[in-house]
C-alpha cells in the first residue's frame, strides 16, 4: 500500500486533500503562514506607524451599484501615500474596497479575488452574491486577532445580483459581522461626514453617472472635515477611484471621466463651499 | 504467488493498458488560428468538460478517464492559483504546469499498478502565433512541444492525418473550426458532428484579463455555416475574403458566449 500512496509523493498538496474548492482553506492546509490571520501577533499594539486607508462610499441605483474611494493613506499625522487604490474588482460582477490597515487590506483583497476565481474554475459556476459576502465575512473574522492589536481591516463589498437585477451592498465589522445595507453606505475614518452627504444627495432613481457624482460629492465632504481623507488633487491629477457594477459587469471609470466629475464638484464648491443643498421642506 | 516480471515487460503491459483505455474514448483536437488557440472536443455533455480554463492565458484539454483527468485539472488550477497569488499573474506559465503534470504522471506510471488512462494538452496563448505554446502530455509523463495542431483520443492517428491535410497556418476562427470538425469526423466514416455534440473553447489573445472563453452552440453553428458558405470551393483566398468583413462582428458576438 505504501507504493499506492506515494504516487502523490511528488506533489502531496496539489493533488490530494483537502478536497475543497476554497482557495483560502487549501492555502491554510498547504502553506498556513501565507494567510494573514495565521501569523504570530506582535506583543504590543502597532498602531500609527503603519499606513491606514480611509474613506469608501457605495451607492445603489436601479440596475447596479457604484463604489468609490479616496486616494489617501495615512500613518499617524503623515500622508503615507497620495494615490493609493482601495477599490478593486472582486470578480466580473462585484467590487470590494477596504478601510483600515492598508497592507493587510490589500492582501485580503488579493486573497478574496483568487478565492472567487478559484471556486469558479473548480466548480464551473460562480458563487451567489450572498455566498461571496459570507466568504468575505469568514476572512474578516480570521483577522480578529490582528484587529485587536491595532491592525484592523474592514471591507465594503458590492455586487450585482443577477436574480434580482439590482446592486447589493454589504458592510462588515472587525469581528466578521456581515450586514446588508440598503441604498448606500460608507466606511473608514471620513465615513461619518460622507454618510451625512450621502443621506442628503441620495435619490432612488439615480442614473449610474449621477450615482458616481453622489459618490464624488460625498468623498469631497469627507475630505473637507476628515484630515485622513484626501480630496480631489487637481494639481497632480489624482482623483477618487470610482467603479460601477451592473449587468454588464465591473467597470472602473476612466481617469478622464472621474476627472471631469471631480472638476465639476470642485468648481461648484467655489460658489457653495458646502456643496449642493437639499430642499428644506 | 510472486513471479518475477522483468521491468521491460511491466512497463510494456502498463503502457498497453493505458493506450487501450485512451483509444476507447472520443477525440479532442487543439489547433492554432490567427487570434489564438482553438480547442474542439467531440463531447455532447454540457456538464462534464474535456476542455477547461486553468489561468489567464492557459487552458487544458484531456481525453481518457474522466475522474483521472479531472483530478489533474483540479490540481492544475491549484498550482496556477497558488503561484499567481504568491508571485504575480504573469509568472504562471504553461511550461511550469506541463512540468508538474509530467512529474505526476511519470510517478504514477512507474510507481503504481494502474497507470492513468489519460492524455493531456496544456496550451498557453502568447502575444502572437510565434509565442503560443502547446504541450502534449501522455500517460507515462512524457512531454512533447507541439506546433500548429494536436489530435488525441480514440482515433488520434486518423484525426491527425485529416488535420495535417486540412490545417493552414494563420487561418480564421471559422476556418480553423471547420478543419477541426472535419478532422473529428474522420474518427469513423459514418460520423457527422453538429454544433450540439461539440465542446468548443478558445484562448483569444485579443481579449483582456482571462482569455479563455467557451463558445455556445449557437455561435458554433454560426461559425460552421460561415466557413461552409465561403470555403465550399476549398480556395484559401475565397475564405479569406469572406472572413475580412466579419472580423469586428465576431469579436462582439463572442463576448456573449460565456457559460
Amino acid at each position: 500500500m505504501a507504493s499506492h500512496d506515494s504516487h502523490t509523493g511528488r506533489l502531496p498538496g496539489l493533488f490530494s486533500s483537502p478536497d475543497t474548492s476554497s482557495f483560502t482553506e487549501f492555502l491554510g492546509a498547504y502553506s498556513p503562514e501565507m494567510l494573514p490571520g495565521r501569523r504570530s501577533l506582535p506583543a504590543v499594539p502597532v498602531g500609527d506607524e503603519i499606513p491606514h486607508g480611509t474613506t469608501i462610499v457605495a451607492v445603489g441605483f436601479p440596475g447596479g451599484v457604484v463604489m468609490a474611494g479616496d486616494r489617501r493613506a495615512t500613518a499617524g499625522n503623515v500622508i503615507a501615500q497620495r494615490d493609493i487604490e482601495k477599490v478593486f474588482r472582486a470578480d466580473e460582477f462585484s467590487a470590494i474596497a477596504i478601510a483600515g490597515t492598508a497592507g493587510i487590506g490589500v492582501e485580503m483583497v488579493r486573497l478574496f479575488q483568487v478565492e472567487l476565481e478559484h471556486y469558479e474554475k473548480r466548480e464551473g459556476r460562480t458563487l451567489s452574491v450572498e455566498g461571496k459576502a459570507n466568504r468575505l465575512a469568514t476572512m474578516v473574522r480570521q483577522n480578529l486577532g490582528l484587529a485587536m492589536q491595532g491592525l484592523a481591516v474592514v471591507p465594503l463589498f458590492a455586487g450585482y445580483d443577477e436574480e434580482r437585477d439590482e446592486g447589493r451592498i454589504f458592510s462588515y465589522d472587525p469581528a466578521g459581522g456581515r450586514y446588508e445595507e440598503r441604498e448606500f453606505h460608507s466606511i473608514g475614518s471620513g465615513s461619518v461626514f460622507a454618510r451625512g452627504a450621502l443621506k442628503k444627495l441620495f435619490r432612488a432613481d439615480l442614473s449610474a453617472e449621477d450615482a458616481a457624482l453622489v459618490c464624488v460629492q460625498s468623498l469631497y465632504d469627507a475630505a473637507d472635515d476628515d484630515s485622513a481623507t484626501g480630496g480631489p488633487d487637481l494639481t497632480r491629477g489624482i482623483f477618487p477611484v470610482v467603479a460601477v457594477v451592473t449587468s454588464e459587469g465591473y467597470r472602473r471609470l476612466g481617469e478622464d471621466e472621474v476627472g471631469a466629475l471631480a472638476r465639476a464638484v470642485v468648481e461648484g464648491r467655489y460658489d457653495s463651499p458646502g456643496g449642493p443643498t437639499a430642499p428644506l421642506r | 504467488m510472486p513471479f518475477y516480471v522483468s521491468p521491460e515487460q511491466q512497463m510494456k503491459d502498463k503502457a498497453d493498458y493505458a493506450r487501450k483505455g485512451i483509444s476507447r474514448g472520443r477525440s479532442v483536437v487543439v489547433l492554432q488560428y490567427d487570434d489564438g488557440i482553438l480547442f474542439v472536443a467531440d463531447n455532447p455533455s454540457r456538464a462534464l468538460h474535456k476542455i477547461s480554463e486553468i489561468y489567464d492565458r492557459i487552458a487544458f484539454a484531456a481525453v481518457g478517464k474522466y475522474n483521472e483527468f479531472e483530478n489533474l485539472r483540479l490540481g492544475g488550477v491549484r498550482y496556477a492559483d497558488i503561484n499567481g497569488y504568491q508571485y504575480d499573474r504573469r509568472d504562471v506559465t504553461a511550461r511550469g504546469l506541463a512540468n508538474v503534470y509530467a512529474q505526476s504522471l511519470g510517478t504514477i506510471f512507474t510507481e503504481t499498478n494502474k497507470p492513468y488512462e489519460v492524455e493531456l494538452v496544456v496550451a498557453e496563448v502568447g502575444d502572437d502565433a510565434e509565442t503560443d505554446q502547446i504541450y502534449r502530455l501522455t500517460f507515462d509523463g512524457s512531454v512533447a512541444d507541439e506546433h500548429g495542431y494536436v489530435a488525441m483520443g480514440g482515433q488520434a492517428d486518423a484525426v491527425a492525418q485529416a488535420l495535417k491535410d486540412g490545417y493552414r497556418e494563420g487561418s480564421s476562427l471559422a476556418q480553423a473550426l471547420r478543419v477541426a470538425v472535419r478532422s473529428l469526423e474522420a474518427q469513423d466514416s459514418e460520423r457527422r458532428l453538429e454544433a450540439k455534440s461539440l465542446e468548443v473553447a478558445v484562448l483569444d489573445r485579443n481579449r483582456e484579463h482571462r482569455l479563455f472563453r467557451r463558445l455556445a452552440a449557437a455561435r458554433i453553428e454560426e461559425l460552421l455555416n460561415e466557413a461552409n458558405g465561403s470555403g465550399g470551393s476549398g480556395g484559401a483566398e475565397g475564405a479569406d475574403g469572406a472572413d475580412a468583413p466579419d472580423a469586428p462582428g465576431s469579436a462582439t458576438a463572442e463576448g456573449s458566449d460565456e457559460d
